[in-house]
């Protein structure tokens, strides 16, 4: 852990007492402290093209009365820089009458373990597996032309401290190792990416040589992509295959069941709590407690313990995300939802890892129930409308499917679809549930935060496919 | 207050002096200072302030042809010492790279010209207030309005680029940015738009009242879209969109897609890329400019760029690295485009509506559906659907698509060009492309 205090001007007694000074009439509030490590290593273009490491430190004290949030950052732990952000709060928070809300639930159990992942691995054990990418990858063949390979390390040490001196704190280590490669074949390019990782060491993920099975997935996909059509243009049926592709669920209900955005009856499903947003057999949670996953929490960045929300039951609305100032404002809990980027930013109600549960069909059942329709497989990015509930999501491998069988690969188009009703279009929930390689960042007002996403195959009625192909 | 041009260049003075004691054969280092304050309206109450002041550094060693680099938001020396230590070491493990250098001495910048990029000016956070109360007044005066979020936030910073050749410069810049997104409801949908205005100096700045009202109406009217059929139709986007494909455009042309072989305007340097008429410019030197800059972010000096003339590609955007390895000058576009248009087209907006039967306007686009390596496009969108020139209803659910080689070649241009962002495109007409619906 991290002692923010040993090289300061100012006490970890002294820094207590601004703090709950500073807090005491507000409703919630409290000292964020930051300490992150984090690498990037990049073999682009047969070299490796950047080492760079970064080392980040900074607090962000933030005060809320009733509605208001007033917060204020620095780099600078010391005794003036304290002071003046707790000016900077007081000015904004003039007259204040609140009472401070202590309450906050403790949980002994932890998600990762307390790892430097940067430091468990060398500088040049990480090189020679780059190199080893590239030249795996470029004696695949000639069609091989641009082979991109990266290492993200990273360990997060946060503290915070509440009014009257309640402190908590967490180490999270995070890795991410990525494939991407290019291919060419009759003067036409196609990319393929793939990648994993989560809350270990590198070696939990690329021991045994298993980045090989990185970079075949990706070389797979971008050769998928060299044969591939004009995607239809059009509604239509869609088969998404298990895994990553719950990026859909992400995009098309996880947003929309932010707890800010329904406090502030922006979202489309604001007014929908404990009715049926979603066919019978839908189960959606959002569950930060699975063992070393990309999304998972041992606490949130307000303290509370993470915890696996139920979001829909059974086709029926059961829960919002929730921080603090949200679940205090809309009279519930909060869910351990409370996130942000980095010190910079204020905390805001996000997904940790997304899921809709298994059910009892196979692929095959659903693929053979289209007559015309699409299978995707993989997806790029996705974003949402959460006022309108349109959303979009981008395939990077998929297929038509004609009278029932999967048939040419098509190009890359954006599907679209509307959020409160998609889920009502969901016929068939397959028996595959698969979690995604660990590979998620999701952005929301500016910050982004790592994310995991889960599913099983899943069969949707009717939705605009974005192709050429009229 | 923003850290001054001493605080900064002493802090990169010591590092350039550490990195070359420790072993270094050359170096480059970035510190920066940022403060910034915002305060945000919602419903017409204060909802929240935020002030955040961010002090980084940012340094890369050279040993030869090899390279690494270090980043830190702590300053102190101590730390410095720790991590250029560090940095030191990484690079001697670091691979060497042939095109690995600092940009040749006789292209950094010799001159910084006084762009006018810096308002003294400080408003008080009851001032901001004022602000959006006039702001939030003029947004929610409709019924329809149902939720109001509103922000203004005032930007200083400075920054320090120096460099072991010698070169140390840098300036300070601001900007004051006020933003209203508004939520409208009928009884068959809710949706949500906004307007934006960012500043160098605060006088510039867009009024509360106009802001507002542009805000509230851009979204009343998008109340009960439709969805519509799937076909070939003519496309116009709205300015905020058609400076999207400017920005494809540009990443399209950086010389690190071009070196890497991974973009769709590779070897195209001469061609016809665009339709005849299209003029493309970057103009680092605009007094105020949102993109203004006096060297990019290695200090190579900045000249005014007609990266297409008459639909002919003339420039891709170079920076030292990529440029060595095309054998090419750097062009001074490390870190990308600084003030990027298109110039003007010769029709007026009313007669680019008019110049089909039935178009769609496009006012959002949702989705990263841009592909730059194949020049593939498709995006979810929102608009409305144009007929004789008229707009008749809204639309949404929809998606567009096509690809950015055929897309070019089919841009007409309307003449009513704004600075209103670093890269600035006036109303866009695209035949041909295919919009994907019911």
């Amino acid at each position: 852990m991290s002692n923010f205090f040993e090289k300061s001007d100012v006490s970890r007694k002294e820094a207590e007492s601004i703090i709950s000074d500073t807090l005491q009439k507000c409703d919630d509030g409290e000292l964020y402290l930051e300490n992150s490590k984090s690498e990037s290593i990049l073999l682009d273009d047969n070299k490796i093209k950047n080492s760079s490491y970064n080392s980040d430190l900074g607090f962000g004290f933030r005060a809320i009365s009733d509605e208001v949030v007033a917060y204020s950052h620095s780099n600078e732990i010391s005794k003036n820089s304290l002071k003046q952000s707790s000016e900077n709060l007081k000015s904004t928070l003039k007259s204040v009458k609140g009472t401070y809300n202590h309450e906050i639930p403790k949980s002994n159990k932890k998600y990762y373990d307390n790892i430097n992942p940067i430091e468990q691995k060398s500088l040049n054990e990480k090189i020679k597996i780059l190199n080893d990418v590239n030249d795996y990858l470029r004696s695949k063949g000639n069609k091989v032309k641009q082979v991109t390979a990266n290492f993200l390390g990273e360990q997060k040490s946060v503290e915070i401290i509440r009014s009257g001196g309640e402190t908590l704190s967490d180490v999270r280590p995070l890795v991410r190792f990525n494939v991407s490669v290019m291919v060419e074949k009759d003067g036409r390019k196609e990319t393929g990416v793939y990648g994993v990782g989560g809350r270990q060491s590198y070696d939990s993920y690329l021991k045994d040589e298993n980045w090989k099975s990185v970079c075949d997935e990706a070389l797979r996909i971008a050769s998928v992509n060299l044969e591939s059509k004009p995607a239809p243009a059009g509604e239509m049926k869609v088969v998404l295959g298990p895994g990553w592709p719950a990026i859909l669920i992400h995009e098309a209900v996880g947003h929309g069941l932010e707890g800010d955005f329904n406090r502030k009856k922006t979202s489309a499903f604001h007014n929908l709590m404990g009715q049926k947003v979603a066919s019978e057999g839908v189960t959606i949670i959002d569950d930060g407690t699975i063992d070393n996953r990309r999304g998972s929490l041992t606490i949130d960045d307000e303290g509370t313990p993470t915890e696996k929300t139920v979001l829909i039951e059974n086709g029926i609305l059961k829960n919002f995300m929730q921080d603090r100032l949200n679940a205090r404002l809309m009279k519930t809990r909060s869910t351990g939802s409370g996130r942000r980027e980095n010190y910079r930013h204020i905390v805001l109600p996000r997904m940790r890892n997304t899921m809709m549960l298994s059910g009892k069909q196979t692929q095959e059942e659903m693929i053979k129930a289209v007559d015309k329709g699409i299978f995707a497989v993989s997806f790029g990015g996705g974003q949402v409308d959460i006022t309108s509930g349109k959303f979009v999501f981008n395939c990077t491998e998929a297929y038509e499917i004609v009278n029932g069988k999967i048939g040419s690969p098509i190009k890359g188009a954006t599907l679209i679809g509307d959020g409160p009703s998609i889920l009502k279009e969901v016929s068939m929930v397959g028996n595959d549930m698969m979690m995604d390689p660990g590979i998620g960042t999701c952005g929301k007002a500016g910050q982004g935060v790592p994310v995991g996403v889960a599913q099983p195959s899943i069969l949707i009625n009717k939705m605009t496919v974005g192709g050429t192909k009229l | 207050m923003v850290k001054d041009q001493e605080f900064l260049e002493t802090k990169a003075s010591y590092c350039l002096g550490l990195a070359k004691k420790l072993g270094a054969t050359d170096s480059s280092v970035i510190v920066k200072n940022s403060i910034s304050e915002t305060v945000n309206f919602r419903n017409k109450k204060l909802d929240e302030s935020n002030r955040s002041d961010d002090l980084g550094l940012s340094i890369t060693t050279y040993i030869g042809k090899k390279k690494s680099s270090i980043s830190s938001s702590n300053l102190l020396n101590d730390n410095l010492n720790i991590l250029i230590e560090k940095c030191i070491e990484t690079t001697k493990n670091t691979p060497e790279d042939e095109f690995n250098c600092l940009p040749d001495r006789d292209l950094l910048a010799k001159e910084v010209k006084d762009l006018n990029l810096y308002d003294e000016t400080h408003i008080e956070n009851n001032k901001k207030i004022d602000y959006l109360k006039k702001l939030e007044a003029a947004a929610s005066k409709d019924k329809k309005i149902v939720n109001t979020e509103s922000s203004f936030t005032q930007n200083k910073s400075n920054f320090v680029l120096a460099n072991s050749e010698g070169f140390c410069d840098g300036y300070k810049t601001s900007s004051f940015t006020a933003s209203s997104v508004t939520v409208a409801k009928d009884e068959k949908s809710m949706e949500r738009d906004y307007e934006y205005s960012s500043k160098c100096f605060l006088k510039d700045l867009d009024d509360a009242d106009e802001l507002g009202n542009l805000a509230a109406n851009q979204t009343i009217r998008k109340l009960s879209p439709k969805k519509i059929g799937s076909e070939k139709i003519a496309i116009i986007f709205d300015k905020r969109i058609a400076k999207g494909v400017l920005s494809i455009f540009a990443s399209a042309i950086s010389s690190s897609a071009i070196s890497r072989g991974t973009s769709f305007l590779k070897d195209k340097v001469n061609q016809k890329i665009f339709s005849d008429k299209i003029n493309v410019f970057d103009k680092p030197d605009m007094l105020k400019g949102l993109g203004s800059r006096n060297f990019d972010s290695e200090g190579v000096k900045t000249d005014t760029l007609k990266l297409v003339d008459q639909g002919i590609l003339k420039h891709y955007l170079i920076d030292t690295y990529n440029g060595k390895k095309l054998n090419l000058k750097s062009n001074g576009r490390c870190g990308g485009t600084s003030n990027l248009y298109f110039e003007n087209g010769n029709i007026s907006f009313k007669d680019l509506l008019n110049s089909n039967s039935k178009s769609l306007y496009i006012t959002e686009t949702i989705g990263h559906g841009s592909n730059i390596v194949t020049g593939d496009y498709s995006v979810g969108a929102t608009g409305f659907l144009i007929e004789n020139g008229e707009f008749k209803y809204p639309i949404n659910e929809i998606t567009i698509a096509g690809n950015f080689k055929d897309m070019f070649q089919n841009i007409t241009l309307a003449n009513d060009l704004e600075f209103k962002y670093a890269t600035n495109s006036p109303t866009m007409l695209i035949e041909g492309m295919v919009v994907a619906g019911k």
